[in-house]
């Protein structure tokens, strides 16, 4: 495919159009209602060289037990996990809606060959991932090698199977918001059912800018084919007021069908206990100390 | 998973407003007090949203425009013009200090009696103000940096016409700049919304101003006349329709006093296929939906490339139905209430001469409140030079959209008409911007944004949009002689 055309990108014009999603104010039900969805969109995230199956099982018990003392509170969509854990944790998770995603194909730098990769990807389904997060290219994509790109998330994806397939543009290694339209569009066209920013191992992760870019290329990717795709911002959400300025730009460029875990996913490690603590201050009508909520 | 439709509708939010301290009623500030108008008569100035009355106004004849000006010429001659530059700065900046002080009062008020969303006055109009207080306090005692070998001399007595549009930022654009240069200042804010000009003038009292350096009076067209004709004034600034400036203008011919006018437009924003067409987009909303379009430099005449054309017209379709009318105060409305009935029956006036100019009207599907004036935000789809809606000002949320093919083309357009205020250019290629810029024939053109205000920015009108700066270094020259 030919992907060497010019995308127009202004970034001051994105900046103020997030600027401008920033000013609405979320008060009452609808808040309550929108921090819940958040939680509901939560791709719980362990991604360290350190981890343990010990770890893992306790971010699992998590998952399911947001915080229990705090009736009506959804699950987590999903945990995400290295492909060495995939197994454990969907042993930990198996009566639960929550669903298992594993990132693969060398991440985070994704710099190894094809054969690695789907053995990697592999590797993560045979284990029972019911998603998969992969790492694009990002050196051959700078390079201008577009169909290279294309072609190794065409080959993951059919590597896939029945997983959910979440491209990682790494963003914040993509320098310029004409690019991240780009690799939005040859991901999307290489069979991505997700894209995703960033792995949250380079800085800067997602932010609201480089999302309202990749929205608008699945909502141009919708009004052409009609087929949806699904986004997830991951890396430096953690505050219940970001989320909702999330949901603000989701509902206002994407409409209500893409209002659910379906159709988005906040990758984050720390976002849910804010959330459950201003849902618990919505409840008791005070703030609480974070003693009270778990931090697994 | 959980896959069924969620309804996310914004809860109201209203803004409060019980920290906003309206009189029932306002006397005409002259002299440094609120003194009861000669004329003895008061008239209401009521919300356009609510429809309540929010307070009694003087109406000031012309006894009382000759006591304002009398005031403002004795405080000229008595400490104005023999303060030191810097302690004129001082006050200045004062002024500027306050207003930022008590700006959710102001943007709440502005709201209330304007109809504007609070989104807009509170992030806008009022710091803005401020903004340009500050700009001129700092020019105060640098005049003779501004115009290096020369002696820059203040004029006198200022008289300032201001209009509803941005009633407490065109205060500021009027007397900020005069009384940086040395000036006194009469000052008529608008029938329909005087009363943050009349907060203004609490602000100056409080911030100590020498009495009568700024007076502020209100009325009707009658007196605005008095101040236009007064023989003891030097200067006449004056922002407002088109029809009243070329009165003025008349006015004033053969005397000795100085004139800016800054009066109507019909700006063409124009959008290249090369263009990035979402920013575009937003960038047309900017344009004309901006203070429910009542802006004279609003961006009403959209010209787009034809083969761009579908594209940027659905999606800008699609991009109005996300836009909330309603409740001013409310902080999550995008467009807020027609400024009067008046107004909003020129509107409709013009919605009405569209559709039986036979063009194709689009209007968003929003809920608009069954009280106060409103107005869906409208297209003109399919419009040509010939129309009318074209060609006069409306004033309000509607915009009308042609094609073009060529960059002639569009040049030739968007110069073929009486105005010349302001532009907007949406393209990718720096070297289209900068020869259009030097080829439209517009005050200030805006490229790849729209509706940007800065105080060190001069702002002003060709041909029938008016003559003479606001804003910048530009901005003093209205208000010295050499």
């Amino acid at each position: 495919m030919n992907f060497d055309y010019k995308t127009h990108i202004d970034q001051v014009g994105i900046e103020e159009r997030v600027a401008r999603f920033n000013t609405r104010s979320i008060k009452k039900e609808t808040k309550t209602k929108g921090l819940k969805l958040a939680l509901n969109m939560i791709d719980l995230t362990t991604l360290e060289g350190k981890d343990t199956e010990g770890k893992v099982k306790q971010m699992c018990f998590k998952a399911m037990h947001l915080a229990d003392d705090i009736p009506g509170l959804p699950t987590v969509a999903a945990v995400c996990v290295y492909p060495t854990h995939v197994k454990s944790a969907k042993n930990f998770l198996k009566n639960s809606a929550v669903k298992v995603a594993s990132v693969a194909t060398a991440f985070p730098s994704g710099n190894s060959t094809l054969d690695i990769k789907l053995n990697d990807t592999h590797f993560a389904v045979d284990n029972g991932a019911d998603e998969i997060d992969m790492v694009i290219s990002r050196g051959e994509f700078l390079k201008g090698n577009y169909n290279f790109v294309f072609d190794e998330i065409a080959a993951i994806k059919n590597a896939c199977g029945k997983a959910r397939l979440k491209v990682i543009l790494e963003t914040g290694e993509l320098s310029t918001l004409d690019n991240v339209r780009k690799a939005s569009d040859i991901a999307i066209a290489a069979g991505a059912d997700f894209i995703k920013t960033s792995t949250g191992k380079i800085q800067p992760a997602a932010t609201m800018p480089v999302t309202l870019v990749m929205l608008e290329a699945i909502k141009e990717h919708y009004k052409k084919t009609g087929i949806k795709i699904g986004m997830k911002p991951a890396g430096g959400i953690s505050t219940a007021k970001s989320a909702l300025q999330y949901l603000v730009m989701l509902n206002e460029t994407l409409g209500t069908e893409w209002m659910n875990n379906e159709w988005f996913r906040f990758g984050a490690s720390s976002l849910a206990n804010d959330i459950i603590l201003q849902l618990g201050k919505e409840q008791k009508g005070f703030y609480y100390s974070k003693d009270y909520i778990s931090n697994d | 998973m959980n896959t069924e439709s969620f309804n996310w509708e914004y809860a109201p939010a209203p803004e409060a407003k019980d920290h906003a301290k309206i009189k029932k009623q306002y006397d005409l500030f002259i002299n440094g007090k609120f003194t009861k108008p000669l004329s003895k008569k008061y008239f209401a100035t009521t919300s356009p949203s609510s429809l309540e009355k929010l307070a009694e106004v003087a109406e000031a004849n012309e006894n009382d425009v000759n006591a304002a000006v009398k005031a403002a010429r004795v405080a000229y001659e008595k400490y104005w013009k023999k303060l030191t530059a810097k302690e004129r700065g001082k006050y200045i900046f004062r002024i500027a200090r306050i207003i930022q002080e008590r700006s959710r009062e102001l943007a709440v008020i502005e709201s209330m009696d304007g109809g504007k969303p609070i989104r807009e006055s509170r992030d806008f109009d009022i710091p803005n103000a401020a903004n340009y207080f500050f700009y001129y306090a700092g020019w105060a005692d640098k005049l003779e940096y501004a115009f290096p070998n020369k002696t820059p001399k203040s004029l006198g007595v200022a008289a300032q016409i201001i209009p509803w549009n941005f009633p407490l930022l065109m205060a500021a654009w009027k007397i900020a700049p005069a009384l940086a240069t040395g000036n006194t200042v009469v000052l008529k804010p608008a029938e329909g919304t005087p009363l943050t000009a009349l907060k203004l003038a609490e602000i100056i009292q409080y911030a100590d101003l020498p009495p009568g350096v700024v007076n502020i009076i209100t009325g009707f067209g009658a007196t605005g006349a008095a101040m236009v004709n007064h023989k003891d004034v030097n200067k006449i600034a004056f922002t407002g329709s088109t029809d009243v400036g070329k009165i003025i203008q008349k006015a004033v011919a053969g005397s000795n006093k100085k004139l800016t006018l800054e009066l109507g437009g019909k700006a063409a924003n124009i959008v290249f296929d090369d263009a990035p067409i979402n920013q575009a987009v937003e960038g047309i909303v900017n344009g004309i939906f901006f203070n429910q379009g009542h802006v004279c430099c609003a961006g009403s005449r959209l010209f787009v490339q034809e083969n761009v054309a579908e594209e940027v017209i659905s999606k800008l379709k699609e991009r109005m139905e996300t836009l909330i009318v309603g409740d001013p105060l409310d902080k999550n409305t995008d467009i807020g209430a027609i400024n009067s009935k008046e107004q909003l029956d020129k509107i409709n006036s013009y919605l009405h001469i569209g559709k039986e100019e036979g063009l194709e009207i689009h209007q968003s599907n929003c809920n608009v409140p069954s009280k106060g004036y409103f107005c869906k935000p409208t297209l003109f789809i399919g419009a040509s030079q010939s129309n009318r809606v074209v060609q006069e000002e409306i004033f309000g949320p509607v915009l009308t959209i042609q094609t073009f093919r060529t960059i002639e083309e569009v040049i030739e357009k968007a110069n073929n008409i009486p105005y010349g205020l302001s532009a907007g250019v949406w393209t990718d290629k720096g070297s289209k911007i900068f020869n259009l810029t030097t080829k439209l024939r517009a005050g200030v053109v805006w490229a790849n944004t729209y509706n940007k205000f800065d105080p060190t920015s001069p702002f002003g009108g060709y041909k029938e949009s008016g003559f003479g700066r606001e804003g910048g270094l530009h901005g003093l020259l209205p208000y010295i002689t050499f």
